[in-house]
């Protein structure tokens, strides 16, 4: 892979990332246990959404300032192709409302449905520390466009992850319902937390340059803050250490498709329209 | 004082414009009609997140979904304000949310007609925020200070709403012939609803005398009707819709639009649980409470463990 190819890779992910959590959290809103607690948690999906937004539009970017025969075969879907050899410029919205499962980069955690509030708070809470170190870090990459990005989302992350640590420790440390849910949570989403961390090739091009965060020198930050708030709530740290994978890879669960279909209806069936 | 006295002291609040707050002496009729209509109010933003919750994941695009989560989470903010205004009337909200769920309480009967495409968030905005804010503006003077200090807000905000729909219809109605005929199919259907926001005409709403009286209601559900044809007629042509009824003409005498009538069968049968949504929305709020149950339980036992820590910490110490 190019260069230029590694960072789009890369920040397609990150968006990818933010946009389905944000989506995912987007669905509880105006179901939420708490009326206090259902607006804090859609104030995060528009920090999520926020974020995708300045992503998506720095990978267009990206993307149209490649030479033509770059172009081709970055992306598989037959609606972007068309748009491509009509040589318009992609936008935010073309990336995320006209690619398939298949180019979509984000970890298989953040896919997972919400099913309950101690799930909810459970696959943030894993995503949440990630992002507090993995953009405290990111804040320092080489590439200006990235650090900006990160700077503005580490603010964000340092409070999404206070109040998903909250949770964690309100359900695990609450009543013996509420703890049996949390943990059951915590055990069942722990196979998904291992690809937040799994680094191919795009990391190790990035990386090396400075542009890219060294996952590795952030994995024992994370399995600290997790373990802490972990014993705070008298939740166990799960021991299976068989992690799923494939989301990077664009290989995805079942979930996606299903987001997918929601997330882009529109803009498949009224195609080139503006909103 | 004797009640005579109190009476007399609140009646001379009243006239004089002067505002009531929570620890004054208040007729109980007062007290009742304000729980009455502050939690209906609360009620109807809380219901009236889900038929636009229900587009958040569908929304068009980036920045429309991003809008429409922040005009939802508007709501859920000012259902928070408004429980909280009619808290300091002694309510809690625990009860108000049984009422709701009861059916002894009542919303706004908008919000039992489905969001059947894209449009409606267009039309939701420019005509149900439209209504509500005709109605709700005049509440920034109304005569219970912690109600009128919510409207102030909540004003601001739904102003902010129905500039964004207009502007969701604006874009489809000089998009594509078929973004105008999504646009025309919303504001057919919204348009008859929205002008039954503003409650029975005036010669069936027996409350009405004695609300203006208390100025908890300023005017009279004929005149904010009446305002609030004569302003979406303007705005309707400049997006270029059709407005929605025939009989809809200028008269030049009453310096007001004329037009046709509502049909008060369907708006009665609404309101008595026969729309087209009410057990969906109401079966939607019961169920987010219920299964939220443990939730609450959980945060209350566990801020009850933290706080019997701290008093053993404390008392070793």
């Amino acid at each position: 892979m190019s260069n230029s190819k590694y960072l789009l890779d890369y920040t397609l992910r990150l968006a990818d990332d933010a946009l389905i959590l944000g989506q995912r959290l987007g669905e509880w809103c105006g179901h939420g246990p708490i009326l206090e607690h259902d607006i804090a948690l859609t104030n995060t999906a528009l920090d999520h959404m926020g974020r995708t937004r300045s992503l998506y539009q720095y990978a267009a970017e990206q993307f149209n300032n490649m030479p033509a025969e770059d172009k081709t075969g970055v992306f598989t879907s037959i609606a972007l192709q068309n748009l491509i050899n009509t040589s318009a410029s992609l936008d935010e919205d073309n990336l995320a409302y006209l690619r398939d499962g298949w180019d979509f980069k984000n970890v298989l955690l953040l896919e997972q449905p919400n099913n309950d509030w101690a799930y909810t708070i459970a696959r943030s809470f894993f995503y949440d520390a990630f992002n507090y170190f993995f953009f405290a870090a990111l804040e320092k990459s080489a590439d200006e466009s990235l650090a900006a990005i990160a700077e503005k989302s580490l603010k964000e992350a340092t409070y999404h992850l206070r109040w998903s640590s909250e949770w964690v420790v309100r359900l695990g440390d609450g009543t013996e319902e509420s703890h049996t849910r949390m943990q059951s949570a915590v055990n069942e989403l722990w196979m998904y937390t291992g690809e937040l961390f799994i680094e191919n090739e795009t990391d190790n091009a990035l990386a090396q340059q400075g542009i890219g965060v060294d996952l590795a020198s952030i994995k024992p930050m994370w399995m600290e803050r997790i373990t802490s708030v972990f014993e705070e709530a008298n939740i166990n740290t799960p021991q299976n250490s068989w992690m799923q994978k494939g989301g990077r890879e664009g290989r995805h669960s079942e979930h996606l498709g299903y987001i997918l279909t929601d997330l882009q209806f529109l803009q498949r069936t009224y195609p080139g329209m503006q909103w | 004082m004797t009640v005579h006295s109190f009476q007399e002291h609140f009646d001379s609040l009243i006239d004089r414009e002067i505002s009531i707050e929570p620890k004054d002496w208040m007729p109980d009729d007062y007290r009742k009609t304000l729980i009455r209509q502050i939690s209906q109010h609360a009620h109807s933003e809380i219901v009236g997140m889900l038929p636009e919750g229900n587009w958040i994941t569908r929304a068009p695009s980036l920045r429309r979904k991003a809008v429409l989560l922040a005009k939802v989470q508007d709501e859920a903010g000012h259902g928070l304000y408004l429980y909280s205004a009619a808290e300091t009337l002694g309510i809690s909200r625990d009860e108000m949310y049984d009422q709701l769920h009861s059916g002894k309480a009542k919303y706004s009967s908008i919000f039992n007609y489905p969001t059947l495409t894209w449009a409606d968030m267009g039309a939701i905005g420019w005509l149900v925020d439209g209504a509500a804010i005709m109605n709700q503006v005049p509440l920034c003077r109304a005569s219970y200070g912690p109600y009128a200090r919510a409207m102030v807000r909540v004003c601001k905000e739904e102003s902010f709403h129905q500039r964004q729909g207009f502007e969701i219809m604006l874009t489809l109605a000089k998009g594509t012939e078929i973004q105008k005929k999504m646009a025309q199919d919303a504001f057919n259907r919204w348009w008859w609803p929205s002008l039954m926001m503003f409650g029975p005409p005036d010669a069936e709403s027996p409350n009405t005398a004695q609300s203006v009286r208390w100025r908890i209601k300023r005017l009279t559900n004929d005149e904010l009707r009446q305002k609030f044809v004569d302003v979406t007629v303007e705005q309707a042509k400049v997006l270029g819709l059709d407005m929605p009824d025939k009989d809809l003409k200028w008269n030049e005498e009453r310096g007001h639009y004329d037009f046709g009538a509502i049909d008060w069968e369907e708006f009665k049968n609404v309101v008595k649980g026969n729309g087209p949504c009410n057990k969906q929305r109401l079966e939607t709020r019961k169920q987010a409470w219920e299964e939220g149950k443990w939730v609450r339980d959980a945060a209350m036992a566990h801020a009850e463990k933290r706080n019997a820590r701290k008093k053993e910490a404390a008392k070793a110490a």
